[in-house]
């Protein structure tokens, strides 16, 4: 069964930017895209933990503060040639609120 | 919709780049089919050299594989020729009769060994040096025979035959004029190579005309010359130059003069027709190297990618000798003669000769022979026209001689050894890049930096990675250009895109990026940190800041660090403090338990281990500007206790020092700026690393720019001498202005006055005095009314949200 958990208004968080969600499954940075896409990812970057909500985020990636790793927004994988993959979390907008699965 | 059809005539290197190049701006704008007439995939055809000297095997020189077609949609015919093309249909056919549509051509058919035109040219036996074909040939042939003939002693040619040497033959080179490889090197080099050739076991006729191949039952027996002498042969390998392929395109009444004629966008006569590489004519010059085929592709691509953008214009061309053991580099015009200057330097006995040729204050060629680890740099500095006044006196000793820290002074690429580290940072050794450049067949140092990461941080070891690159590759090496494209979203290079701001005047991200039609939506990492800052400093005041196209520290007002902490700095001007700051940076450090407190090297205090949430709270609790620490922008003003105190001081250096911090306070810049004031000659303050330091001498101010201590330490070179401390705000304002006009983002200073030369800041700074007068009030303008972040995040916490957690 899924448990939605509301979290914050979609304008609350600024495009291509992110906001951070402390929760029981730890970190999650929410991202938004230039379109209003949102993304959920752990807020843990596959190379050395770096916390991607800080990242810099373009189309649908968001380039780690530390070491410039490309994480994919949609899949949390990491941009070849680099090898890795951040855990994603289910994440839907509705009437302007944003809702996570956890 | 029905996608477009692309055929491509030759699965060669030219060809395939193409598409690569392509398939990366738009993969999806073509249903794409090709033609080779061997039977292999795309391979590198510059590495069948080593193949046949055994060092390579062809497997290894694949570049792309079957998979690699297939994955990619791409429809491959290998062993087919096309021999008809008929342009009012649009009809490629080949000569078993696969026939297909197209709606772009892209011709790439490369070029055929020239065979001289005399008596048993057509005898088993006689062969060029061009594909597998030719090297299984070869191989065949030395291991049933002894004797090799090689006709002409070019690269290819002493390439074949040092490859058949290995093989086991005995192998004679024949070569009209008397000099080997005359098009690449001068007479000196050339005999030392011939020597060195000698010592491996070839032999030489220089001086000698063929006349005629001898043969005994259709196969080769011998070579007779014009002086009626004679040698045997069992094979012989005809080197003496190359003709383009382009009778196909001229069968379809396509223009071609000696090449097939294209335009600076790769297009022939005919509008839907492409072509690239060997077979080309390109105002007037065919290339038979791979580097000129490479920045066609590129081009090419932009076109059939429908961009219209980009153009070709003619390459500088350099080449080595791939010929383990020997080491042989040559590029530009060499020859001399009036109005050239020449720097020899030629040790006969040690087996060095190097030559480069000055013409304007500029190298325009180099021959280098035994010793060639500095060929790639001196290429960088002909392709780009750099002033060589400033370092000329250590031209001659390579790029080490101008120092280098932190690779053990390990320069040499040749000499290291596979397990010796290359990029400190990311812990790559040689071995790693090497393999990577030959199985993965990487071309450019971008590649290098994506697949291993060597030279990805710091960027110190570039130089080194692209010396390994070059002697990996050979002739393939493809230095970059000097005024690259800013990233991969557009082809503008930075000054294309300043250009653009300030004559559009553009003022937020979206409307520049809509105006030099970026590639992709909202850029990537690299480019808005540069957009906004080219905006920022082209309209101060009226320009859109961006904080999403900030790097986080700039965004926060702090620096992370490797555990997503962050460190607070707290701006203490010219480095100088009072007991009731250091008690509040005490009570702060207390309070918020922060776990390392440190004295900077800018002579002010890091609190190091700060978590997010608590930033605004200390700064709140501190009450002290921040002290940009994080920025690219201004950082500190060191200085020396000076004439208040010290016995030596000659100038109050603490107050210039903190009256420069003042005045050019919250400035950004390209990338950081650090000033330094020493009171006297003796320069406590470290002014002679800075990017503009200052020196106090009793009549008055020395002004040094340029300066650097970090990657590779730069000493600042001396600009001028004033007299009062209003002059030293002015005349460094001026010049930190026109860094900030002019430099490329992430240019530090010393980056910038190495591409413009300390004689255009000289001209700009000192010659021009109402140039430099506008240049410091345009500073000035940029500065009025900032204020410091800190205080200004304090008191509007509430409109800053994005940076509270949210617990659930």
């Amino acid at each position: 069964m899924s448990n939605w958990t509301k979290i914050v208004s979609l304008n609350d968080i600024p495009k291509l930017g992110s906001r951070v969600v402390r929760s029981a499954k730890g970190e999650i940075a929410v991202f938004r895209t230039e379109d209003d896409q949102v993304f959920a990812l752990h807020n843990h970057c596959p190379h050395k933990g770096g916390p991607l909500s800080q990242g810099i985020v373009y189309g649908e990636k968001v380039t780690c503060p530390l070491h410039s790793w490309q994480i994919s927004l949609v899949d949390g994988k990491a941009q070849e040639p680099d090898e890795g993959h951040t855990a994603c979390f289910t994440v839907k907008v509705e009437d302007g609120t944003v809702y996570l699965e956890l | 919709m029905k996608k477009m059809q692309l055929v491509v005539i030759g699965n060669g290197m030219a060809g395939m780049r193409t598409i690569e190049e392509l398939l990366k701006i738009a993969p999806d704008l073509y249903e794409i089919t090709v033609f080779g007439d061997e039977p292999h995939p795309n391979y590198n055809r510059i590495m069948l050299s080593p193949v046949l000297a055994g060092e390579q095997t062809i497997n290894n020189i694949i570049l792309n594989s079957r998979e690699w077609y297939a994955e990619n949609n791409i429809t491959l015919h290998t062993g087919k020729r096309i021999n008809k093309i008929d342009r009012l249909k649009r009809i490629a056919s080949a000569e078993d009769g696969t026939s297909t549509n197209y709606d772009r051509l892209l011709i790439a058919t490369g070029s055929t060994p020239f065979m001289l035109p005399i008596p048993g040219k057509d005898l088993q036996g006689v062969i060029g040096f061009r594909d597998i074909k030719d090297v299984d040939t070869m191989i065949d042939t030395a291991n049933q025979y002894k004797h090799a003939v090689v006709i002409g002693g070019g690269l290819l040619g002493l390439e074949a035959a040092n490859g058949l040497k290995i093989q086991g033959m005995q192998v004679t080179v024949i070569h009209k004029s008397a000099c080997l490889l005359e098009r690449q090197l001068d007479k000196p080099a050339g005999s030392m190579l011939q020597k060195s050739l000698e010592d491996k076991g070839l032999t030489f006729l220089l001086e000698k005309d063929t006349e005629q191949i001898l043969g005994e039952n259709n196969r080769v027996t011998g070579v007779r010359f014009k002086d009626g002498s004679e040698i045997p042969a069992d094979i012989v390998v005809m080197a003496v130059g190359i003709r383009p392929n382009y009778a196909l395109a001229e069968s379809a009444g396509i223009h071609c003069d000696r090449g097939i004629v294209v335009n600076d966008t790769m297009q022939t006569y005919d509008p839907r027709v492409y072509a690239v590489g060997e077979c080309v004519t390109h105002r007037g010059i065919s290339y038979g190297l791979v580097a000129p085929l490479f920045e066609m592709a590129k081009v090419c691509a932009t076109h059939l990618a429908n961009f219209g953008i980009g153009q070709y214009k003619g390459s500088v061309t350099s080449t080595k000798l791939k010929v383990t053991g020997i080491d042989l580099f040559s590029a530009g015009d060499f020859s001399g003669g009036e109005g050239t200057e020449e720097i020899v330097l030629h040790d006969a006995v040690g087996g060095v000769y190097k030559k480069l040729v000055i013409q304007n204050d500029k190298i325009i060629g180099s021959v280098l022979y035994g010793d060639t680890t500095d060929g790639a740099w001196y290429f960088q500095m002909l392709r780009g026209g750099k002033p060589i006044h400033e370092i000329r006196d250590h031209l001659m000793f390579g790029q080490d001689s101008l120092g280098n820290s932190g690779h053990q002074g390990q320069t040499k690429a040749s000499a290291m050894a596979d397990e010796m580290e290359v990029c400190g940072c990311n812990g790559v050794c040689k071995g790693t890049i090497v393999k990577s450049i030959k199985e993965k067949g990487l071309f450019t140092i971008d590649d290098v930096k994506k697949q291993t990461k060597a030279g990805s941080s710091c960027g110190s070891c570039v130089g080194l990675v692209e010396q390994i690159l070059a002697s990996t590759l050979g002739g393939g090496y493809a230095p970059p250009s000097t005024s690259k494209a800013v990233c991969g979203c557009t082809d503008k290079n930075h000054e294309e895109v300043r250009k653009m701001i300030r004559d559009k005047k553009l003022l937020n991200i979206p409307d520049a990026m809509k105006a030099m039609e970026w590639r992709t939506p909202n850029g990537c990492a690299t480019c808005r940190p540069a957009l906004n800052y080219y905006l920022l400093s082209t309209w101060p005041h009226e320009a859109q800041d961006d904080p999403q196209s900030r790097f986080i520290n700039e965004r926060i007002h702090a620096n992370i660090q490797k555990d997503g902490t962050y460190s607070v700095v707290p701006r203490m001007y010219g480095g100088v403090t009072t007991p009731d700051q250091l008690r509040k940076i005490a009570d702060v450090a207390e309070k918020y338990a922060v776990p390392m407190v440190k004295v900077t090297g800018g002579q002010r205090i890091d609190l190091l281990g700060v978590k997010k949430e608590d930033l605004v709270d200390m700064w709140s609790d501190l009450d002290m500007p921040s002290g940009y620490a994080y920025g690219k922008s201004i950082r500190t003003v060191k200085t020396c206790v000076g004439s208040e105190f010290c016995r030596f001081g000659t100038q109050n250096s603490t107050q210039m020092g903190i009256d420069i911090e003042k005045a050019f306070d919250h400035m950004w810049a390209p990338h950081k700026v650090k000033f330094a004031v020493s009171g006297c000659p003796r320069n406590c303050a470290e002014s002679g690393i800075k990017d503009v330091g200052i020196i106090g001498v009793d009549s008055g101010w020395e002004i040094y720019v340029g300066g650097n201590g970090g990657i590779k330490t730069e000493v600042a070179q001396y600009l001028c001498k004033v007299k009062t401390s209003e002059e030293v705000l002015e005349y460094s304002g001026a010049f930190i202005q026109i860094y900030r006009e002019e430099a490329r983002y992430l240019d530090r200073t010393v980056h910038w006055i190495g591409r413009v030369g300390l004689d255009y800041v000289k001209k700009r700074v000192l010659e021009d005095a109402e140039g430099r007068k506008a240049a410091y009030e345009r500073l000035l303008f940029a500065l009025q009314g900032t204020a410091d972040p800190w205080a200004e995040r304090v008191q509007k916490r509430d409109e800053h949200k994005e940076f509270e957690t949210i617990t659930v």
